[in-house]
């Protein structure tokens, strides 16, 4: 109450502006009404494609069929985190999904290795060849990719072929029928694809440096690999990261689309990973509650390891993300 | 390769390995595709037996002839032309428009509305709460289940907005001089100058649209709506050869031809057209990603 009384005085004074603030405001806002509106429609679809399928979420908790809507299914609680939990697939989907996703953060360098030693070409023209040709990959789609992968991989495909001529094996190998190669096929396709594209946002932050840099450590007597190593990699220090904060956090994501054009039957054990269960369980099965509740426990723990990496990252060298 | 003097003999080892590095990268990127193109102008009988490594053995345009007289693969393929044209126009307009509002510092609540889509990047309701809001939406099995739900896109979003605020001041004042609104501010002044980042972004989500055959598998059962890339999926990753035997029966003339040359054919034609388009846009791209991903 005390406080409440000697704060009036200043209060007293803060009335006598706002009737002049408000119609200045409401005045400010007419003149900017075909802003507002342009900004609103934004605002709008927001909330209707991302903020009500956050909302969304809580029929991870409920018991949701088909017939009724969100708010009217029935509150279960934990139950279909618990059924996931216990469930048989649970310990080889979370193992696929995990020893893809730490496979694929093992290639994580090849960009960056990629990235210097394209920079160290000298003919200009032969630099902005081999950059086009590396990224052309990145625009071809899983599908086309997937088919690509099964003509090369077939019986009489390349490999098989070269394997043969070789004397490495004398039967043709289905490696996509053979869990066992399953892990392998995708990393390899995965860095054919993406390396390139990669590649780029280090050549940016390398063209960045300032050749002052260079040419300092060049009269210390810096080779070309000295130079790479105290200049360069430094330099890129910021950059590499940020992107390895993102691809801690995507450790749970381990690219559906590739997966789910080279998952079959067959390979199943090795290739079914979350995103594809919760595919599988929901779009295919209806099995919509269970479903979200084990695609809101991916999203939870891919937050916790974004937060985790971050934290790490900022301790480490003082770059993070927020 | 050039030796000059300045150059010292470790040097040139140097240059000499990593250009021999480079080459056999480039390889190792385009040889895969080559192999597919070339067992795609192969006899589909004879391309059974393998072995086509560097051109094919019995030349054949059997297999695109009977890609080009499937009805299935034609109506997939429209159906991809007109989506990707009409989802490139609406979303780069639709985004750009809405970046164009939130670029204005002056704009009341901007702050609010920025906040609002940065939670949007770092949340999301995933796959199934989204396939119920589509659903309940209407929109399963409609053509704009292509269109609406990548309308916008807040990564887009900030690409442009930081490009709209780098045009400088004066121009958009000289509009308003004139007595131009921001509507038309930003149709006839803002979008103009902007053909670099439009293109950009224009060809980031061509390439999604083109590529995308995941919202064709959830959301479409209809298969006269269906794209030429969940055709592809639908024939490739679930081996259902029969969709291509069923599409080659009625081809008499087709002989040589198999279910797995005509996927070739197929792959190759889907490619055609990013081929086409990637050598006139890319310089726009590299520009466009870096912005995205610094300030992103």
């Amino acid at each position: 109450m005390d406080v409440q009384q000697s704060a009036q005085p200043a209060a007293v004074i803060q009335t006598e502006t706002p009737p002049n603030m408000r119609r200045k405001w409401l005045k400010k806002l007419i003149s900017q009404r075909y802003l507002q509106v342009m900004a609103l429609l934004g605002i709008a679809w927001m909330i209707i494609f991302n903020y009500i399928p956050m909302y969304g979420v809580i029929i991870a908790f409920k018991d949701y069929d088909i017939i009724g809507t969100i708010s009217s299914a029935p509150w279960v609680g934990l139950e279909h985190f618990k059924e996931f939990l216990t469930d048989d697939n649970f310990s080889y989907v979370m193992k696929n999904t995990l020893g893809i996703s730490l496979l694929k953060l093992l290639t994580f360098p090849l960009p960056i290795i990629f990235a210097l030693f394209l920079n160290e070409v000298r003919s200009l023209r032969f630099k902005k060849a081999i950059q086009t040709i590396s990224y052309l990959p990145h625009f071809l789609s899983w599908v086309v990719l997937g088919g690509i992968l099964a003509t090369w991989l077939a019986d009489t495909g390349f490999i098989n072929d070269v394997f043969m001529a070789l004397h490495l094996i004398d039967q043709p190998i289905s490696f996509l029928a053979e869990p066992n190669y399953f892990w392998t096929i995708v990393i390899t396709s995965d860095v054919w694809k993406e390396l390139g594209w990669s590649a780029i946002i280090y050549l940016a932050a390398i063209t960045s440096i300032s050749p002052e840099m260079y040419e300092a450590a060049t009269i210390d007597g810096a080779g070309r690999f000295q130079k790479m190593w105290y200049v360069t990699l430094p330099a890129l220090k910021p950059t590499i990261s940020i992107l390895f904060i993102l691809a801690v956090s995507g450790v749970m994501n381990s690219n559906f689309d590739q997966i789910l054009v080279l998952h079959n039957s067959l390979n199943d054990s090795a290739s079914n990973v979350i995103d594809y269960y919760v595919y599988n369980m929901g779009i295919s099965q209806s099995r919509f509650s269970y479903s979200a509740a084990i695609g809101l426990f991916k999203s939870v723990i891919a937050l916790v390891l974004l937060l985790i990496a971050n934290q790490v990252s900022k301790k480490l060298n003082d770059t993070s993300l927020f | 390769m050039f030796l000059t003097s300045r150059r010292t003999k470790g040097e040139f080892v140097f240059d000499l390995l990593n250009n021999i590095l480079m080459v056999l990268i480039c390889f190792a990127t385009l040889y895969p595709i080559w192999y597919v193109l070339i067992n795609s102008f192969n006899d589909g009988k004879d391309a059974m037996l393998g072995g086509i490594y560097w051109w094919p053995r019995i030349f054949s345009i059997e297999n695109y002839k009977a890609v080009f007289n499937n009805a299935g693969i034609l109506t997939a393929m429209w159906l991809t032309v007109a989506k990707t044209l009409v989802g490139v126009f609406a979303h780069v307009f639709f985004t750009a428009m809405v970046a164009y509002a939130f670029s204005r510092r002056d704009l009341i609540g901007g702050k609010l509305y920025i906040l609002l889509g940065t939670i949007t990047m770092i949340f999301s309701g995933g796959l199934i709460p989204t396939y119920l809001l589509i659903r309940d939406l209407h929109l399963l099995d409609n053509f704009l289940v292509y269109i609406i739900p990548v309308l916008f896109s807040f990564f887009d979003l900030i690409i442009f907005m930081t490009f709209f605020r780098d045009i400088p001041d004066g121009l958009e004042e000289a509009g308003r001089i004139d007595g131009a609104n921001d509507w038309t501010i930003f149709l006839k002044i803002v979008l103009p100058v902007s053909m670099p980042v439009l293109a950009t972004i224009a060809l980031f989500h061509g390439v999604y649209q083109w590529n995308d055959y995941f919202t064709g598998i959830i959301y479409i059962n209809n298969e006269s709506l269906q794209p030429i890339q969940t055709f592809l999926y639908r024939v490739v990753a679930q081996s259902s050869s029969n969709i291509m035997t069923t599409a080659l029966q009625g081809n008499a003339v087709t002989k040589s031809v198999t279910s797995q040359s005509v996927k070739l054919a197929t792959m190759v034609v889907t490619t055609l057209p990013i081929v086409f388009a990637y050598p006139f846009l890319q310089r726009y791209f590299v520009k466009g990603m870096m912005i995205g991903s610094i300030k992103g």
